[in-house]
C-alpha cells in the first residue's frame, strides 16, 4: 500500500498555496538492479487536485519525475476550511487519494 | 644530442600540465555547482522534505504493537526513560545498564525490538537498510526519533568508563590503515577542502567540520531516494575503504559513531537532513 501523501494548503494573499509530497518509487524503466536486470517502469502518470468538485490542478507525468516527488501549485478563490483532494494514478493502475483542509 | 631535445620535452610537459590544471579547475567548478544545487534543493524542500514520509512511518512503527509479544516500542528506553523520545538523540551514544554496553540510536532500537517485542535479531539484521519497496524499520524509526531532538544541542555523555572506551576505540579505528588499498578513514576524511569526484569530503577529525555535518544525520539521500542512518554511512564507508562487511550494531560500528559524534559535540541538531 502506498504511503499517504503529505498535503499542506495555506492561504497566502489572494491565493491558496498547496504543497504535496508523494511517496512513490517512480521507476524510469531504464535502471538495472544488482543482478543486471532492467527494473520495469512504474511511475505516476496523472495527478489531479480538486476542491468542491472543481479541478484546480492536473498534471501528466512521465518517467523523468524524481522518486518521492514534491509539487507546489496555487489557485485563487479558496477560503479557510475548504477541503482539497489530491489523487494520483500510476502505470500499474494503482491510485491514492488524500485530503487536506485549507488553513490561514 | 639528448641535451638539445630537453626544451621540447619541457614544453610538452608544460602543455600536459596546463591541460591537467585546466581539467582540474573545470571539475572543481562543477563540484561547487553541484554543492550549490544541492543547497538550493535543500532550501526548496525545507518544509516538505521527502524525509517526512519516513518520519510519519517511524511514528506509526513506534506506536504499533508488533512482534511475538504484540507490544509497541512505547516502553523502549532510549536513555531518557521508557518511552521518552524528545531529546534522546542529543544524548546518544551512551552506556545502557540493562545491556551493559554502549549503544547508538539504531543499536538501541534493535535491542528494544528484541527484548520488548520479541523480534528475531538475525532477521532484523538482514534488513537494516532500505532499498526501494523493501523498507527498513530502522531508517523510519530513526528519522522520527531524530526529528524529536531538532534544535537541541548534541552532547553525548562521556562519563561511564564504557563510553570513554568506545570513544577511544573509535578514534583508533578512524586512524588505522588496512585492507587491499591500505586505506584508513583518514585517507579520505582528514584534510579540509577535498573531494572525491564531485563529492565534498569533510575533515571529520576537526570539530568545526564534524559539527557542520553530523547534526543532520539521519539524512534523506536524494540520489538514492532513501533515508539513511549513521549505521548505513559507516557500513558504506567501510565498503569504500575495502574493509570487511561492517555488522549492524556491532561494537566497531558504535565505536566509530561515538568518535564522530563526540567530535561533533555542541552541534545544533537538524536531523533528518538532506544529502546528495
Ligand atoms: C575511500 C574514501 C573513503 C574512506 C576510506 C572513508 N570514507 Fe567516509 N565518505 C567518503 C565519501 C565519498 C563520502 C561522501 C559520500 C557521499 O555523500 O556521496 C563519505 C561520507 C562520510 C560521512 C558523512 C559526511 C557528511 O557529509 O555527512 C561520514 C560521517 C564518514 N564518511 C565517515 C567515515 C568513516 C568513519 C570512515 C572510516 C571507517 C570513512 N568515512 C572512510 C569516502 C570515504
Amino acid at each position: 500500500m502506498a504511503d499517504p501523501m503529505r498535503i499542506r494548503a495555506r492561504i497566502e494573499g489572494d491565493q491558496c498555496v498547496v504543497r504535496v509530497l508523494i511517496g512513490h518509487e517512480m521507476e524510469t524503466g531504464q535502471r538495472r538492479d544488482a543482478t543486471g536486470r532492467l527494473v520495469p517502469a512504474w511511475f505516476i502518470q496523472r495527478v489531479t487536485a480538486t476542491t468542491g468538485g472543481r479541478v484546480v490542478f492536473s498534471a501528466s507525468w512521465g518517467p523523468a519525475v524524481s522518486k518521492n516527488p514534491v509539487i507546489q501549485f496555487s489557485y485563487a478563490g479558496a477560503k479557510v476550511g475548504d477541503r482539497i483532494q489530491v489523487t494520483w494514478v500510476d502505470t500499474r493502475g494503482d491510485r491514492r487519494t488524500d485530503e487536506a483542509v485549507v488553513s490561514a | 644530442m639528448p641535451d638539445s631535445r630537453r626544451p621540447v620535452w619541457w614544453a610538452a610537459l608544460g602543455g600536459l600540465l596546463a591541460l591537467a590544471l585546466g581539467t582540474a579547475s573545470v571539475v572543481a567548478q562543477s563540484a561547487q555547482e553541484t554543492a550549490r544545487e544541492i543547497e538550493r534543493y535543500r532550501e526548496a524542500v525545507a518544509d516538505s522534505s521527502p524525509g517526512e514520509l519516513w518520519e510519519a512511518r517511524g511514528e506509526d512503527l513506534w506506536k504499533m504493537p508488533r512482534g511475538p509479544r504484540n507490544v509497541s516500542l512505547e516502553r523502549c528506553d532510549l536513555g531518557q526513560g521508557p518511552g521518552v523520545v524528545a531529546g534522546a538523540l542529543a544524548r546518544l551514544p551512551r552506556w545502557f545498564a540493562d545491556a551493559d554496553r554502549v549503544m547508538d540510536l539504531e543499536t538501541r532500537l534493535l535491542h528494544c525490538m528484541v527484548t520488548l517485542q520479541g523480534l528475531d535479531p538475525a532477521v532484523l539484521r538482514r534488513q537494516p537498510f532500505g532499498n526501494g519497496e523493501q523498507r527498513s524499520d530502522f531508517e523510519a524509526l530513526s528519522a522520527w526519533i531524530a526529528a524529536q531532538s531538532r534544535g537541541m544541542t548534541l552532547a553525548p555523555p562521556l562519563d561511564h568508563p564504557a563510553e570513554r572506551a568506545a570513544w577511544r576505540l573509535g578514534r583508533e579505528l578512524f586512524f588505522v590503515r588496512g585492507g587491499t588499498h591500505d586505506f584508513a578513514c583518514t585517507t579520505c576524511h582528514a584534510q579540509s577542502g577535498r573531494r572525491i569526484r564531485l563529492q565534498e569530503l569533510p575533515n571529520l577529525s576537526r570539530p568545526e567540520e564534524a559539527r557542520r555535518v553530523l547534526g543532520t544525520w539521519p539524512a534523506y539521500r536524494v540520489s538514492q531516494g532513501e533515508m539513511r542512518t549513521l549505521q548505513w554511512r559507516m557500513n558504506d564507508c567501510f565498503r569504500q575503504q575495502r574493509f570487511p562487511d561492517l555488522v549492524f550494531g556491532s561494537e566497531v560500528s558504535v565505536a566509530l559513531v561515538s568518535y564522530l559524534l563526540h567530535n561533533a559535540s555542541g552541534a545544533a541538531l537538524a536531523a533528518p537532513g538532506v544529502r546528495r
